[in-house]
C-alpha cells in the first residue's frame, strides 16, 4: 500500500508528465485557454489513461508469452486508438451528459503522447497490473493538475500589460517554463 | 523467418480482434439519431462557417431537427436550402431576405492622400495600431491590407486599387469580414439594395477634403432630395435606412461627392 502511495505521488508531482517529462505538450498548450475546458480535458485524460494502462499492462503479458516484446509500441498504439474509440461509443450510449461535456477532447486524446508514454514507461519499469493502473492514474492526475494551473494563470494574465513581443504564445511558454521550475521543488519529496 | 511470422501474426491478430470488438460495439452501442437531423445535415452547405450562430452545420442541423431554430437559419444556403429543409421538416420556409456585405469606403489610392509610407505587416490589425492607422490620411477608411480578404471563406472580397470590394454574387453573408475589420467598415445590406453610401468618415468637410477626394462631407443635400426620408446624417456622415429606401436614385444624382451609388 505504501509503495502504491509513493508511486502515486512520484508520478503525479515529482515526475510530472508535462513539466518534467515533456509529454502531452500539445493539449497542455492547446486547450489551456479556459479553466473549465482544461478541467474537462484533464478529466478525459484521467479516464482514458487509467483504462489504457490497465489494458496495455495485460496486453504486455500476451506479448511476453509470444516473445515479441519489441512490438510493444505498435501494439500499444493500436490498442490505445481502439480504446478511445470504444470509450467514445460507450459514453455516447450510456452517459450522454459526460459525452457532451468531454466533447471534442475525447477523440483528441488519441493523439496525446502522454497516453502512450505512460504505457511504455510502465512496461519499462516492470510494474505489475495494480501498480500500472495506479501509475497511470497518477500520471493523468499530474497532467490535470498542471493543465488546470496553467489555464488559471493564463486567465489571470489575460488582463496583464504584457509587452507586445511576448503577447500570445511566448508568454504561455514562459509561464509553462516557470511552472516547470516551480515543480522541481517537489523533487525533495521522495 | 519464424520470428517475422510470429510478429506479423500477433499484430495481425490484435488488429483483427480490435476490429471485431469495435465493429460489434458500434452495432451494440448504436445511438438513434433523429432521422430528420441526418437529412438536414445533408442539405446544409457544410462549410461549418458558424454564421448561423451554431457550432458548425452539425449544430444547426440538430437545433433545426429539435425545432429550436427556424428552417431558414442558414444564411449561406439562402432560400434554396431553406425550402429543402422546410420540406424535410414539413414547414413553410418563409421569406429569408438575402443579405450581402459591402465596404463603406471608396478611397482608392488615387483618391485618398497618403500621410507616410507604411512598411509594416500587410495586415489591417497591425496597421491599425500604428499612429494614423495606415498610410492613408483618412483614419476611418479602408487601409487595403486585406484582413477581410483572408477572412472570407468564399473568395468574395478582393482589394482593388487599395480598397476592399465585395463581390455581391459570391458573398454568402457569413459576416466573418465584419468581425476582422478594425475600422468597422463592413456592413450587411439587402442584396437588392441598389444605393449605398460608400464612406465611413465622421470628419468635418474641410478636414475631409484635405484627406480624400471622395468622402461624405455631411452637406445634407441627399436628405433633402430623398422623398421617403430614408437618408439621415449623423456626425457628418450619410446613412441609408434600407427599410425606407425605394431605390429612386435621386440622391445618387444629387450627391456632389459621388459617394452614394
Amino acid at each position: 500500500m505504501e509503495t502504491l502511495l509513493l508511486t502515486l505521488i512520484s508520478v503525479s508531482l515529482v515526475n510530472n508528465v508535462v513539466l518534467s517529462q515533456f509529454l502531452g505538450l500539445c493539449p497542455f498548450l492547446g486547450v489551456s485557454r479556459k479553466t473549465e475546458t482544461a478541467a474537462g480535458m484533464g478529466a478525459a485524460v484521467i479516464f482514458v489513461i487509467t483504462i489504457a494502462s490497465a489494458v496495455t499492462s495485460l496486453l504486455y503479458q500476451v506479448l511476453v508469452i509470444f516473445h515479441v516484446e519489441y512490438l510493444e509500441t505498435v501494439a500499444f498504439i493500436l490498442i490505445i486508438a481502439a480504446l478511445v474509440q470504444l470509450v467514445e461509443l460507450f459514453l455516447k450510449k450510456f452517459s450522454k451528459g459526460l459525452y457532451n461535456s468531454l466533447g471534442v477532447y475525447l477523440p483528441l486524446i488519441t493523439t496525446n503522447c502522454a497516453v502512450l508514454g505512460v504505457a511504455l514507461t510502465n512496461v519499462q519499469n516492470g510494474f505489475d497490473f495494480i501498480t500500472s493502473v495506479v501509475a497511470g492514474f497518477g500520471t493523468a492526475l499530474g497532467f490535470t493538475i498542471s493543465i488546470v494551473i496553467l489555464a488559471g494563470i493564463r486567465e489571470k494574465i489575460e488582463d496583464n500589460d504584457i509587452p507586445e513581443t511576448f503577447k500570445g504564445s511566448p508568454i504561455v511558454l514562459i509561464t509553462a517554463g516557470l511552472m516547470a521550475i516551480a515543480f522541481i521543488g517537489f523533487s525533495g519529496l521522495i | 523467418m519464424n520470428g517475422i511470422m510470429i510478429a506479423a501474426l500477433v499484430v495481425g491478430l490484435i488488429g483483427l480482434l480490435i476490429g471485431l470488438v469495435l465493429g460489434v460495439a458500434s452495432e451494440k452501442f448504436k445511438v438513434e439519431v433523429d432521422e430528420n437531423e441526418e437529412k438536414i445535415r445533408a442539405v446544409l452547405p457544410g462549410n461549418n462557417c458558424g454564421a448561423c450562430g451554431f457550432p458548425g452545420c452539425d449544430g444547426l442541423a440538430s437545433a433545426i431537427a429539435k425545432g429550436e431554430a427556424p428552417v431558414n437559419q442558414c444564411p449561406v444556403g439562402g432560400p434554396d436550402v431553406a425550402s429543402l429543409i422546410g420540406a424535410i421538416m414539413g414547414e413553410e420556409a418563409g421569406e429569408s431576405k438575402r443579405m450581402t456585405a459591402y465596404v463603406k469606403c471608396k478611397g482608392t489610392c488615387d483618391k485618398t492622400k497618403s500621410q507616410y509610407q507604411y512598411f509594416g505587416l500587410q495586415d489591417c490589425q497591425s496597421a491599425a495600431v500604428v499612429p494614423g492607422a495606415g498610410d492613408k490620411k483618412c483614419s476611418y477608411g479602408c487601409m487595403g491590407y486585406g484582413s477581410c480578404v483572408k477572412a472570407c471563406p468564399f473568395d468574395a472580397i478582393h482589394i482593388i486599387d487599395g480598397v476592399a470590394v465585395v463581390d455581391k454574387d459570391k458573398c454568402k453573408a457569413c459576416q466573418k469580414c465584419i468581425a476582422v475589420c478594425p475600422n468597422h467598415l463592413i456592413e450587411m445590406v439587402p442584396y437588392d439594395a441598389m444605393h449605398r453610401v460608400r464612406c465611413n468618415s465622421h470628419d468635418k468637410g474641410p478636414k475631409l477634403r484635405k484627406e480624400c477626394e471622395v468622402g461624405c462631407i455631411g452637406c445634407t443635400l441627399c436628405t433633402r432630395v430623398c422623398e421617403t426620408h430614408a437618408i439621415t446624417i449623423t456626425n457628418f456622415l450619410a446613412h441609408i435606412d434600407y427599410s425606407k429606401c425605394i431605390n429612386c436614385g435621386a440622391s445618387v444624382e444629387k450627391c456632389p461627392r459621388k459617394i452614394i451609388e
